[in-house]
């Protein structure tokens, strides 16, 4: 277990410059993720990380010691790759014991951390199959068991739940923070999954473009995005610029930045018939455009003098009886207000 | 319904395989058969020849040492050229699988299968010029050496190995290569992670998991050089002498086909025989 700290990583690929001035620092035992969209830089941070690519300039230190010099091989990480990468002539167990035999630790303690591996993700019984016998579940669990029996200093996770469909994706989340929990290990993970990103993570960093546009806890990254892209890249945004018409009445939060726009999140606006008679609140009309019906939660776009505003709320909190072309009410807190610095 | 359909797909089917099965069936089978009842005759049944059946020519195979001494000969120069083949071929398509990339790739490849495209006589003629005293060979190395060297391989076994090899590389190659090319570039990469070697790397994952591959080409390349004569004929010369030429001979300079059959049934037979015994350990080398 160590802490890593990368510092002012550059990397070019002929013009491309995949990373560009990146600075993170994971401390020691946290679970950390890299989001962003394709291209931006995530897989190739954490791949520098690893030690498959070496920066043109910057450091990266695990624990006490600089690694930006060393090949994978000596870095003393785990990892596990999007498509788990399982080695298809080899049992299960013999996967999970490939980094061990590397490293001679000998036959029966070979075999009894194989054991103990298998146990931490629940395959107590599967040492002895083929990864085209398992399912994908199954096979994400060999290859996390795999990436930590070595006890490796940092553990790097490239996309490890895309490849499972929605309901077993929850399931692996939790089970991947047990896991993490459980052996106290660093670990990084790229995704492109922003909710999974706020549900895992410690701390996440935002990229784009190879540049680290912002990093923190979820909530503060949530609450506090630092520009547009990262307030609608981090579930969805309404820009409250061209709000206008009668009655709109947008205040503005005393910490709002010189120069910034004003936003809010779909979950946090209040669609009512009439005007809400509350202070501290901004409030606005919008004419219904859609009202989509998804169990317990329900999707709203209204249309403000040519600006969509889509609301996310619970059902039942939708006035009952309003139909598309209805003018109503939208309100919000006005401490939910996003005040975003920047374009 | 359904047998309608079922019928039809039927058709379908036989539609599809029987131009190719009975194109085998005209081309291999029947002149196979042929060859397979002459090898019982004592004399080939055309014109006036006077002939009855007999076994004769299987038993001329077991009354002398030359044939088996001759065959034996032959299975060990297969299991050279298929050896050195291997040692040459495997790294030229993991480079051409894994290394480089792109349109350099497909200009090498076309270099690989350069010696499908050229006639094979014309091929082995040219060895002999280079191979020969006072060849190319000869004096090229000269030319570049501070010393005089002789260099004469003509007629001699290293010259058919030469042959051989040259004209079978691109099967280990092309076989190897479509295996390589299917290994996931992230199973070196985990392989790396754990702290694997290059050597590791290759014996514990590329090896096994491109075997069928290798196996396949090595099976290529064995049973067609067991029963080659050309290469032997034209680069061995004296000591050129193998199972094949026997055969060879039968057919074009003695014209005892029955005899060369009956031979060429016999390492038919062997070569089969060899693979079977081989075949579960390669079977389970795959797995």
């Amino acid at each position: 277990m160590a802490e890593v700290s990368v510092q002012n990583i550059t990397k070019s690929f002929g013009s491309l410059k995949a990373l560009n001035d990146v600075t993170m620092d994971f401390p020691d035992g946290g679970f950390f993720a890299l989001l962003g969209p394709s291209g931006s830089g995530k897989t190739t941070l954490l791949r520098t990380i690893a030690g498959f690519i070496f920066a043109d300039s910057g450091s990266i230190r695990i624990g006490d010691e600089f690694v930006e010099n060393t090949p994978v091989e000596k870095r003393d990480i785990g990892m596990m790759f999007q498509n788990y990468a399982l080695f298809p002539n080899m049992t299960v167990a013999d996967n999970i014991g490939f980094g061990l035999r590397v490293r001679k630790v000998g036959a029966t303690e070979e075999k009894r951390r194989i054991g103990e591996a298998l146990e931490l993700v629940q395959l107590g019984q599967h040492g002895d199959r083929k990864p085209h016998q398992l399912s994908g579940g199954q096979r994400q669990r060999v290859a996390l068991a795999r990436a930590i029996v070595t006890n490796p200093r940092v553990l790097l996770l490239d996309e490890p739940l895309s490849a499972l469909d929605k309901a077993l994706r929850v399931d692996m989340q939790f089970e991947l923070k047990r896991i993490q929990r459980e052996i106290g290990i660093t670990t990084v993970f790229v995704t492109h999954d922003q909710e999974e990103a706020l549900t895992l993570s410690d701390k996440i960093g935002i990229l784009r473009d190879g540049k680290m546009i912002q990093a923190g806890p979820p909530r503060e990254v949530y609450n506090n995005p630092v520009d547009l892209f990262t307030a609608a890249f981090l579930g969805e945004a309404n820009i409250l610029s061209d709000i206008s018409g009668d009655g709109a009445d947008i205040r503005t939060p005393a910490n709002l930045p010189a120069g910034g726009t004003l936003a809010v999140r779909p979950e946090n606006i209040t669609i009512s018939t009439s005007k809400p008679g509350e202070d501290a609140i901004s409030t606005c009309q919008a004419v219904l455009e859609r009202r989509v019906f998804a169990g317990a939660m329900a999707t709203c776009i209204l249309r403000n003098n040519g600006t969509d505003i889509k609301v996310i709320s619970r059902d039942q909190d939708i006035p009952p009886n309003i139909a598309e072309g209805d003018q109503l009410w939208l309100s919000w807190p006005v401490e939910k207000t996003l005040s975003i610095s920047g374009s | 319904m359904s047998t309608v359909l079922a019928n039809q797909e039927r058709l379908r089917i036989f539609g599809l395989l029987s131009p190719a099965y009975l194109w085998l069936t005209v081309a291999i089978f029947l002149p196979l058969s042929a060859m397979l009842y002459f090898s019982f005759l004592s004399e080939v049944p055309f014109g006036d020849a006077e002939w009855s059946h007999t076994t004769e020519n299987y038993e001329a195979f077991f009354q002398t040492s030359t044939y088996a001494i001759l065959l034996w000969k032959s299975i060990r120069l297969g299991l050279i050229v298929t050896l050195v083949s291997v040692l040459v071929g495997f790294p030229c398509a993991y480079v051409l699988a894994k290394v480089i990339k792109g349109r350099s790739r497909e200009a090498l490849f076309l270099l690989v299968i350069l010696p499908f495209w050229s006639n094979s006589l014309v091929r082995i003629f040219s060895w002999a010029i280079v191979l020969r005293g006072n060849g190319v060979l000869e004096i090229g190395l000269n030319a570049v050496l501070p010393f005089e060297v002789d260099v004469n391989l003509m007629f001699s076994t290293p010259a058919i190995v030469i042959g051989l090899v040259h004209s079978y590389l691109p099967y280990i190659i092309l076989t190897s290569y479509l295996a390589l090319q299917a290994i996931d570039d992230n199973l070196i990469d985990a392989a790396r992670s754990m702290s694997a070697n290059k050597l590791t790397i290759l014996w514990r994952i590329i090896l096994p998991l491109s075997l069928p591959g290798l196996l396949a080409g090595a099976v290529l390349i064995f049973v067609p050089v067991v029963g080659s004569f050309m290469e032997p004929r034209i680069l061995g010369g004296r000591v050129g002498t193998y199972f094949g030429t026997v055969i060879e001979d039968q057919f074009v300079a003695v014209y005892n086909w029955p005899l060369g059959a009956a031979l060429s049934f016999i390492l038919l037979a062997v070569v089969l025989l060899i693979l079977a015994v081989a075949s579960p350990v390669l079977r389970r080398a795959q797995t």
